[in-house]
């Protein structure tokens, strides 16, 4: 104790504070522990910390809100700043949200700072989980933390519809409108959760306030729990990094928490907030005033619904028509069920692919260092495939206005939507499976005969070769370190019966891993080196896929 | 882990493998790993000159935030919002370029002077398996094992079962709670606002509309007579009974035998709440007299009684009879004869 005193007296302010807070909390284990944990460094693991960082500017700026919002259905005549819309007919929401618009300093800003950030926000965790996937990153032991942040990215698109719809402004009611829809379209219980949501008939005069409390309390609490679990399991598993030189399952490499990563990723929080900042002062988001209050019965040509629901949107619109059908009396729109029903069948494929992944791999280690994509072509391709998928449905959301855009007709372009849905991921998968393959062989021939320079040099003997150029081993591990699968055979159990999980389990890696580039062995490279002292280029069907 | 043999592999990771599966050929003849990188020294570890400099611009970087903190302040005072709309811009641009200026002069500092002037050694740490060792886990299964004996929780079936009981149920009054969202649906979506002899007035005005002043090719949107008064649900009941009138040359108009009655003179009405998913089916083209739905593009024929020409609607828009009264205005006959909206199961 009495050297604690001592110290403190030495040491002055900050001293007595450490001293103060390690005595109470325990700061200077925390602080040993992790003060200098290791995280590894790349551009692409920013994403995660934009959607990170997006969230507490949405808390920063969704706060100053409530304290001018009202979530009232109440109808009254507004007596606003907004002239055009003097003595108009609106609800309270609708006339708070014109005046945080319009009578209070700062009020418009923060406005358009939520949204532009909630629209960063679910495109910041989209693009994450497009890293997270494309790198290998959920396997063995991340698959847990890949439902995780699944989930925060379904949670992130719930806090964005709901508080999509809280100005109560005619873009966002037709939005209500047509989520109305579809829960009514439900079979058997549809109607009764469309009047338990609407507190009756739609619109009614419930669902802002409901929407304002799943939007302010329920999906914020339950998107920070998962962000906290999220965290916990990164320091858990330790962060993920690259294969390249010296990185290996074993370790992990990078900069230290304390000073560089508190101050890159402290620092990147100001430039996030700062770039919102700036986008929210100069480019307009949502101008309700624009649109005017709910009523059911007018809409405006070329609605849209934010970016993230787009997909939804865009599948309801490409389902053909007259799909309805009626069994024994009740109906079934398939219409909206089809769009409805698949849409959760692809998030659901999202969601259990580790899983699907790793039953096929039978790959039960853990993984650390991540998969440049064309080292995992299967998958690669099976991403794009899911890519192109979301990005038709997403794009069939604009159908009316890229017809009015590109002159075309509107018929034209929803049916070449509907064919591209189905085509579109085909095509995808092969191009991008066949384009991974390619850029592996590019791989082995740059590690076995080095880089074409460009050079041409003539020989005494009056022969022109090329000159290339030998990698740096450091350069060349990056190439070569990746591992080399093999489809799985089905084999008969103990009891001597094949089953018919292991027939489609090695049905399934046959997919994956029947067409397959080997990484250059030592051997290889030794052989190569040895023979092509004149670094002439070796025809590529040398390097044929490994039989 | 590439580059290790299998055995290796089991020892660390201390179970069996199915070596036949699909597990990574370990490659026994791997490239070796070269080791980390050699540290790349940088201009500002090598010239203090360069340091300096760095230090400066870290420094001017801050001092920037500051300003911008200031301009923010100065903005939120100089730039009121007054009647003027264009105050509105004013505020928002200058507030948020000061503010702007104010965070990304600290972020960028922050990155400048980690980037620059902070050591850029990359650092090893070792990585542990995420499962505990065996020591661990028996240790763990000993835990269990003990807190299963002390609280007798699989001796005693009686008290396990119960509890299982207990927790399965407790849930349902949370559940039930939630009863009284909304009101048990009735029949009222089968119901509008229309019936006999109701007056087809203009939205949003409620001005009635007399058959001679709709003339061709041209629509009206419309509400029932005494809406446009409504308080109390009177969003519900448009959300039901909009309607679209368009007058058609007779000869345009391909009607059922046992719908002639319902048009009157050429002039039809028409729900306007589209069968897909319930938008207002607002955009008319005059020439086609197709009514096109702006959220799904779903299009019906006005001409054959408002069948769906193309879009994911699976059902014509329900038609309102009409005809007129004494004094000329147009008058429902009757509600709809079928549930206007989207579809729905007891429809």
């Amino acid at each position: 104790m009495t050297t604690i005193t001592k110290d403190n007296q030495q040491g002055g302010a900050l001293a007595a504070t450490a001293n103060y807070l390690d005595e109470r909390l325990g700061v200077g284990g925390i602080l040993k522990n992790f003060g200098r944990k290791v995280f590894p460094d790349h551009w692409s693991f920013m994403l995660g910390e934009v959607a990170l960082y997006s969230f507490v500017i949405l808390l920063i700026s969704g706060t100053f809100l409530t304290f001018f919002y009202q979530p009232s259905m109440t109808e009254i005549i507004y007596d606003g700043s907004y002239v055009p819309l003097k003595g108009a007919q609106m609800s309270i929401a609708y006339a708070s949200s014109l005046d945080i618009s319009f009578e209070i300093r700062g009020g418009m800003l923060m406005r358009q700072v939520h949204h532009w950030s909630a629209l960063l926000f679910v495109a910041a965790a989209g693009l994450h989980m497009l890293r997270v996937f494309f790198t290998g990153a959920f396997r063995k032991p991340r698959e847990i933390n890949w439902v995780v942040g699944f989930m925060l990215f379904i949670l992130g698109m719930a806090a964005g519809f709901t508080g999509y719809s809280l100005p109560d402004d005619l873009l966002s009611g037709n939005g209500l409108r047509i989520i109305d829809g579809m829960i009514k379209g439900i079979p058997v219980i549809g109607t009764s959760i469309s009047s338990g949501l609407f507190g009756g008939e739609f619109p009614g005069t419930e669902i802002v306030a409901r929407l304002y409390g799943l939007h302010i309390l329920l999906v914020p609490a339950l998107i920070l729990i998962f962000i906290a679990i999220h965290l916990f399991m990164v320091v858990i598993h330790k962060h993920t990094h690259y294969s390249g030189p010296g990185r290996t399952d074993e370790n992990v490499v990078g900069y230290p928490l304390m000073p560089v990563y508190v101050a890159k990723a402290g620092g990147f929080f100001f430039i996030v907030f700062g770039v919102v900042m700036l986008i929210s002062s100069t480019f307009t988001i949502n101008p309700i005033w624009n649109y005017g209050p709910y009523d059911p019965s007018p809409v405006s040509a070329g609605t849209q619904p934010d970016w993230y629901i787009g997909w939804l949107d865009g599948a309801l619109r490409l389902a053909p028509s007259r799909l309805d059908i009626s069994i024994l009396g009740n109906t079934y729109p398939m219409g909206i069920l089809i769009p409805l029903v698949g849409s959760l069948v692809f998030l659901a494929l999202v969601a259990i692919y580790p899983f699907v992944e790793a039953w096929v791999t039978a790959d039960k280690r853990e993984h650390h260092v991540l998969d440049r994509p064309r080292n995992a072509p299967t998958r690669t391709a099976i991403g794009a495939a899911g890519v192109t998928f979301y990005g038709v449905l997403w794009a069939a959301a604009s159908t009316d206005l890229i017809a009015t855009f590109f002159r075309m007709s509107l018929n034209q372009v929803l049916v070449s939507m509907q064919i591209m849905l189905i085509v579109g991921p085909i095509f995808a998968y092969i191009v991008t499976k066949r384009t991974c393959l390619a850029l592996q062989r590019k791989d082995r021939e740059i590690v076995l005969h080095g880089r074409e320079t460009g050079r041409i040099v003539r020989l005494p003997h009056g022969e022109y070769i090329e000159v290339h150029e030998p990698l740096d081993k450091y350069e060349m591990y990056k190439l070569v370190d990746f591992k080399d699968y093999r489809p799985t055979i089905a084999r008969p159990n103990e009891k001597g019966k094949v089953t018919i999980g292991s027939k489609v389990r090695s049905a399934l890696s046959r997919v994956f891993f029947e067409d397959r580039i080997s990484p250059v062995s030592q051997t290889e490279l030794n052989e190569a080196q040895s023979h092509d002292h004149s670094p002439a280029i070796v025809s590529s069907e040398q390097n044929q896929l490994t039989k | 882990m590439a580059g290790k043999d299998i055995e290796q592999a089991k020892e660390a990771d201390g179970f069996e493998y199915e070596f036949e599966s699909g597990l990574a050929v370990i490659t026994q003849d791997k490239i070796a790993d070269p080791g980390l990188e050699p540290h790349r020294v940088r201009m500002t570890d090598k010239s203090p000159k360069h340091a300096k400099t760095a230090e400066r611009q870290v420094a001017a970087l801050f001092v920037l935030s500051v300003i911008g903190s200031f301009l923010a302040l100065w903005a939120y005072v100089s730039f009121p919002i007054t009647e003027d709309l264009s105050t509105v811009r004013a505020n928002n641009l200058w507030l948020g370029l000061g503010m702007t200026l104010s965070l990304l002069g600290i972020g960028i500092a922050a990155v400048h002077w980690a980037k620059t002037l902070m050591p850029d050694f990359e650092v090893s740490e070792a990585r542990h398996q995420t499962r505990g060792s065996e020591d661990v886990r028996a240790a763990a299964i000993e835990i269990v094992k003990l807190a299963d004996k002390e609280s007798g929780f699989s001796r005693r079936k009686l008290i396990r079962r119960t509890m299982y009981g207990a927790l399965a149920l407790f849930p349902l009054p949370a559940l039930v709670v939630f009863g009284d969202l909304g009101p048990v649906v009735g029949d009222s979506l089968r119901h509008t606002m229309w019936k006999k002899g109701t007056r087809l007035t203009k939205d949003p005005t409620g001005v009635p509309i007399k058959a001679s002043d709709v003339t061709l090719g041209s629509v009206f949107h419309v509400i029932p007579e005494g809406l446009s008064e409504m308080h109390e649900h009177k969003l519900e009941e448009k959300a039901k009974a909009a309607v679209l009138l368009v007058r058609l040359n007779q000869e345009d108009l391909k009607e059922d035998e046992t719908k002639k009655s319902w048009s009157y003179d050429g002039i039809v009405a028409y729900s306007k709440i589209c069968t897909h998913v319930g938008c207002p089916v607002a955009l008319y083209e005059q020439q086609t007299h197709h009514l096109l739905c702006p959220c799904h593009q779903s299009t019906f024929d006005v001409t054959e009684h408002c069948k769906v020409v193309f879009g994911p609607a699976s059902r014509p828009l329900p038609q309102l009879p009409i005809s007129v009264d004494a004094e000329g205005y147009l008058i429902a006959q009757s509600d709809f004869l079928e549930p206007v909206g989207p579809s729905f199961w007891e429809r």
